[in-house]
């Protein structure tokens, strides 16, 4: 790991990968999606609305993804003082964010056709967006902490704890009653039909990648920022130095 | 299907959500990623 804790090392591999992913993500999600609205039947209960499947749950994985990918980092950033880590976790902070609204949006839009309501306090949603809420709160922090120049210790031990909520909303359908259906896919078990299930993991795989590159572009972007100030910094401070 | 509400339009709003939200999403990034590092490269002289 500590291989690629040279920015130079990591900048290196990042422009090559940042476009690729991106530009792959788009179109393997984009075929996904097409796959999933024009070839996919309607199924036997939830009719064409099945149909949300395709962007729905890739977004409740990655939104979820993108929290253990800051606690992942956070714990790098506290325990081995990575010197990327802590850029890693702001990095994902945002397009977490995004697909766990996505998530959130979309699955309103899915349960008022097939529950009857756009909305209930049951333990998944409510945890769902519990974690939105985590992430706006720990992108404010984050754009706090940059600003006044504080630890960014306390940003990874958010981070950190924050964490909690994630198996909370994995266990929240088995844990209390719920509209939401119970887990459908479980390590080495599937209860998805596989004319289903395979344009979801394509999906899945193609909003990953996506989901990769939009982290390598914001690592990239706040690593260029941090060397801009560096260098304005330095550079304000050479005459007083020669003065002095 | 309760209250004989069209299937299509919902299926059609979530995808255009999804759609809308992660094209937002990859342009900002890229276009912020773009930004700063021309930024960095004016600062450093390049």
């Amino acid at each position: 790991m500590h291989f690629y804790a040279n920015p130079a090392r990591f900048l290196g591999i990042a422009r090559r990968l940042t476009l690729p992913l991106l530009i792959g993500g788009l179109v393997l999600a984009g075929a996904a999606l097409a796959w999933g609205l024009l070839v996919v039947p309607p199924d036997r209960l939830m009719g064409e609305t099945v149909r949300v499947l395709f962007v729905h749950v890739p977004a409740a994985w990655l939104g979820m993804g993108g929290w253990m990918t800051i606690a992942i980092a956070s714990l790098a950033e506290l325990v081995w003082r990575h010197p990327l880590a802590a850029l890693a976790a702001r990095a994902a902070a945002v397009p977490g964010a995004t697909f766990a609204a996505i998530c959130l949006a979309t699955g309103s839009i899915w349960g008022r056709p097939t529950w009857g309501t756009w909305w209930v306090w049951d333990g998944r949603l409510t945890s769902m967006l519990v974690l939105l809420f985590l992430y706006l709160g720990y992108i404010a922090l984050a754009g706090a902490i940059a600003r006044d120049g504080a630890s960014s210790r306390i940003l990874a031990i958010y981070g950190l704890v924050g964490a909690i909520n994630v198996p909370i909303i994995n266990r929240s359908v088995v844990w209390w009653n719920s509209l939401h259906q119970p887990p459908s896919i479980t390590l080495g078990q599937s209860a998805i039909d596989g004319v289903f299930l395979a344009p979801l993991l394509v999906a899945t795989i193609g909003f990953s990648l996506l989901f990769g590159g939009v982290v390598l572009a914001r690592m990239r972007a706040l690593l260029a920022e941090a060397q801009a100030e560096a260098r304005l910094r330095r550079r304000a401070a050479a005459p007083a130095t020669e003065w002095g | 299907m309760r209250e004989g509400l069209d299937q299509w339009s919902f299926v059609l709003a979530a995808y255009a959500v999804a759609i809308l939200a992660t094209l937002l999403l990859a342009g900002w990034s890229w276009r912020s990623m773009r930004r700063a590092e021309a930024r960095r490269d004016r600062v450093s002289g390049r």
